[in-house]
């Protein structure tokens, strides 16, 4: 059965470990959903957060690729247990001076914030899991949607738990 | 015939080297990024490396005049050179070393990297590229062989400082050795080749994540040994992962405690003797009938080492229909990834076999291996013999005779190389070499160029289609000039005989470019390398000559003239379930 896996990587801080990644995946026809990189808590290493979708059995096999990987410190299956994933949109949407207010009234229940002001358009960001990002979208897209960046997903786990 | 031949070239010796060596190399002298690449490989017990030299390389092979401890075998295709890096590797359990320069030099061992990969064989490939200024230029020769070759090597470096050389050559063959072992590439800028640093050997290592050795999960140990107590079937997969884990004699007494008959996959071939009464031969695709029915019928099928490839299982759905999975490997991923696992066990295989073997109880299996020993007895390989033509399967037989089955054998891909595989008998690990996963046609005899080398006291004998021999005959060159006593074995039957026989079988009989008309005369082409050559059309022809070339000092090729038509049985086609073999002619 098919479901969203979401996995913390950690990685050594070298040039080519996101082609090492990426290229797994690829080879291995595994499909990523989404996937970012960053800094993590420790110097010289990075995390990457890979959001893919598969069975459980698929989910075993990409995690154990990607331990064979020398590169990979650690994979951690953060959606095994309760997270906290989060995304960044910025959504720039057409805006005649007129209509602002009920764009900003519809920003504001998001708890999203207009962070720049066009002519006519705004620019819109909001931050929340993903289905709360593809809400706020379509919300705003009968208004008219110039442009649309998604940092993708971020997630970290609970509680104490250490990853 | 005693089979040990006398190598008698004063070339081939195993080269440990001498504490005063060994200080000499260690010298903290301030020398070139070469310097430090050449002693480096020493320091690691390098014995001989194969390789092609380039622009890019060139302060590499100047090193080389002043190390004349140094074996450097010079290939004539950078394909021969890493393919009998493999061979040595394979057959030594020794890291094989290659090098080439930087672009064309570097692509062409990518067929190499990619067989070596598949088969879990220990390489350092290492190669030259343009200087760091240039990357990314477009400059001459430059080809980003790192990203190449990313998906087919276990791991890989781009070393940017002369200052990392020593250690990452230290941390390539610690990689390449250890754990599921695999080709790792060094690729060095000629800049970074040429610049002076003081040299540093570090003695320690350590590689953050990884971590190579597993220890054994007794309790899934335990699991597994339960389940064999009750288990009236059980059979045993035994692959690769034996040989490369030295544990052989492990596994023999495994076997004998738990009694389960064996079937040895095609690179499992030895490491579980063919004289033991419970081995059943090869499964698969071209498996003996014993063995794919004893696997169909199996209440217990244990995988030691083995990965079950698509040649192996055939169609998934219907394999091993009534039995419950054990899979024992140092590969976790491999675990699952195509058939769920019942009694799942990582770990390196002499360790998992030492613990199991101190309290396995034998399998309530009389019955069952009375049955497979007569089944054995009824379905034995066979194949119609003739008088008037030799037949290939009665060469690898005459072959496997005359060498009192003590040979390496080296094959290339294709009929003959299941023929090795059903008639030569293998009683020990590392002597069969071949091409298992990718299935690289012209591995067969550069590969023997390796393994002789690293058995100097060993018969090695490689057996070649006409196809494959074509692909990388310009390594007689190697063999000549260095008198590298390899027998050179060709099944010459004038066809790519694999596909013809899938194009008869499958695709009714619609013979497409499988003509190898236009072959050379391979006895004359040896003779223009000037090595022996001799050719045999029928059975008295083929024992003299054979016995001709075993009689011989250094390299001889021998041309065994085959028909086309013959085919090799059994045969599952794909899509078809293991116990649906074609028999053959015998049928």
């Amino acid at each position: 059965m098919d479901h969203w896996h979401t996995m913390g990587v950690l990685v050594n801080n070298k040039s080519g470990v996101l082609q090492r990644v990426s290229s797994l995946f690829s080879r291995r026809g595994f499909n990523i959903e989404s996937i970012t990189v960053g800094a993590s808590e420790e110097q010289g290493l990075s995390r990457m957060v890979i959001v893919t979708r598969g069975d459980d059995s698929v989910f075993e096999q990409i995690k154990h690729q990607l331990e064979k990987l020398i590169d990979v410190v650690r994979v951690i299956p953060v959606s095994d247990k309760p997270m906290v994933a989060r995304e960044l949109a910025l959504i720039k949407v057409e805006s005649a001076p007129e209509r602002r207010p009920e764009i900003i009234a519809l920003v504001e229940t998001f708890r999203a914030t207009v962070v720049d002001v066009g002519q006519n358009s705004l620019m819109v960001q909001v931050v929340g899991e993903t289905d709360k990002i593809d809400a706020m979208i379509e919300l705003v897209r009968p208004y008219g949607l110039i442009e649309l960046c998604r940092t993708g997903v971020t997630a970290m786990a609970r509680g104490n738990a250490q990853v | 015939m005693s089979v040990p031949i006398d190598a008698k070239n004063s070339t081939m010796h195993h080269s440990a080297i001498t504490d005063a060596e060994r200080e000499r190399l260690l010298a903290p002298d301030v020398v070139s990024g070469s310097e430090i690449l050449l002693r480096s490989l020493l320091l690691e017990g390098v014995e001989c490396v194969f390789g092609y030299p380039g622009g890019a390389v060139l302060y590499i092979y100047d090193a080389m005049c002043d190390n004349p401890n140094f074996r450097h075998f010079l290939a004539r295709h950078e394909q021969g050179a890493i393919h009998a890096a493999d061979g040595y590797a394979r057959t030594t359990g020794n890291v094989g070393v290659c090098m080439a320069t930087s672009g064309p030099g570097a692509t062409n061992l990518v067929t190499g990297i990619a067989t070596a990969n598949m088969d879990s064989v220990p390489l350092v490939v290492i190669t030259g590229n343009v200087a760091t200024g240039l990357i990314g230029t477009d400059a001459f020769q430059e080809a980003d062989i790192v990203g190449i070759t990313l998906p087919v090597t276990k791991h890989s470096y781009f070393v940017r400082d002369v200052k990392d050389v020593a250690r990452t050559v230290r941390e390539a063959f610690h990689i390449a050795s250890t754990g599921r072992k695999g080709p790792v590439l060094i690729d060095i800028p000629k800049d970074v080749s040429a610049a002076m640093t003081k040299f540093e050997w570090p003695e320690e290592i350590s590689i953050r994540g990884y971590h190579p050795d597993p220890r054994v999960d007794t309790d899934q140990v335990d699991a597994l040994l339960e389940a064999i107590a009750r288990s009236k079937k059980p059979v045993i997969i035994s692959g690769a992962g034996v040989a490369h884990s030295g544990a052989s004699e492990e596994m023999v007494k495994f076997v004998e405690a738990v009694q389960a008959p064996v079937a040895t996959t095609l690179l499992g071939l030895g490491g579980f003797p063919s004289a033991n009464p419970l081995w059943m031969g090869m499964p698969g695709m071209h498996g003996t009938y014993t063995a794919n029915t004893a696997i169909q019928e199996a209440d217990l099928l244990i995988s030691i080492g083995a990965r079950f490839d698509d040649r192996v299982t055939m169609k998934l759905d219907g394999f091993a229909p009534r039995a419950e999975i054990a899979h024992i490997d140092i590969d976790r991923a491999e675990i699952g990834k195509n058939v769920p696992t019942d009694y799942p066990v990582v770990g390196d295989i002499k360790a998992v076999l030492e613990y199991a073997n101190t309290k396995v109880k034998r399998a309530d299996s009389e019955d069952w291996v009375a049955e497979i020993a007569d089944r054995k007895r009824n379905h034995p390989l066979t194949y119609k013999d003739s008088e008037e033509v030799l037949k290939p399967q009665w060469v690898i037989e005459m072959l496997n005779r005359t060498t009192g089955g003590r040979a390496i054998v080296t094959t290339d891909v294709g009929q003959h190389q299941m023929w090795v595989a059903q008639y030569y008998r293998f009683d020990k690990p590392m002597h069969f070499v071949s091409s298992g996963g990718l299935g690289t046609m012209g591995y067969g005899f550069p590969s023997a160029i390796g393994a002789q080398l690293g058995n100097p006291d060993t018969l090695v004998v490689s057996i070649n289609g006409d196809g494959g021999m074509q692909m990388c005959s310009q390594e007689l060159a190697v063999c000549s000039i260095n008198k590298i006593p390899v027998k050179i074995a060709i099944i010459n039957n004038q066809v790519l005989g694999m596909v013809r026989q899938w194009q008869e079988l499958i695709y009714n009989g619609r013979y497409s470019h499988i003509d190898l008309s236009g072959s050379p005369d391979f006895v004359k082409l040896a003779e223009a390398y000037g090595v022996k050559g001799l050719r045999a059309t029928n059975k008295a022809e083929a024992e003299q000559v054979w016995q001709e070339a075993l009689e011989t000092d250094g390299p001889v090729l021998v041309e065994f003239v085959v028909p086309s038509e013959e085919s090799v049985y059994p045969m599952v086609a794909q899509g078809k379930t293991l116990e649906q073999m074609l028999l053959g002619d015998d049928d």
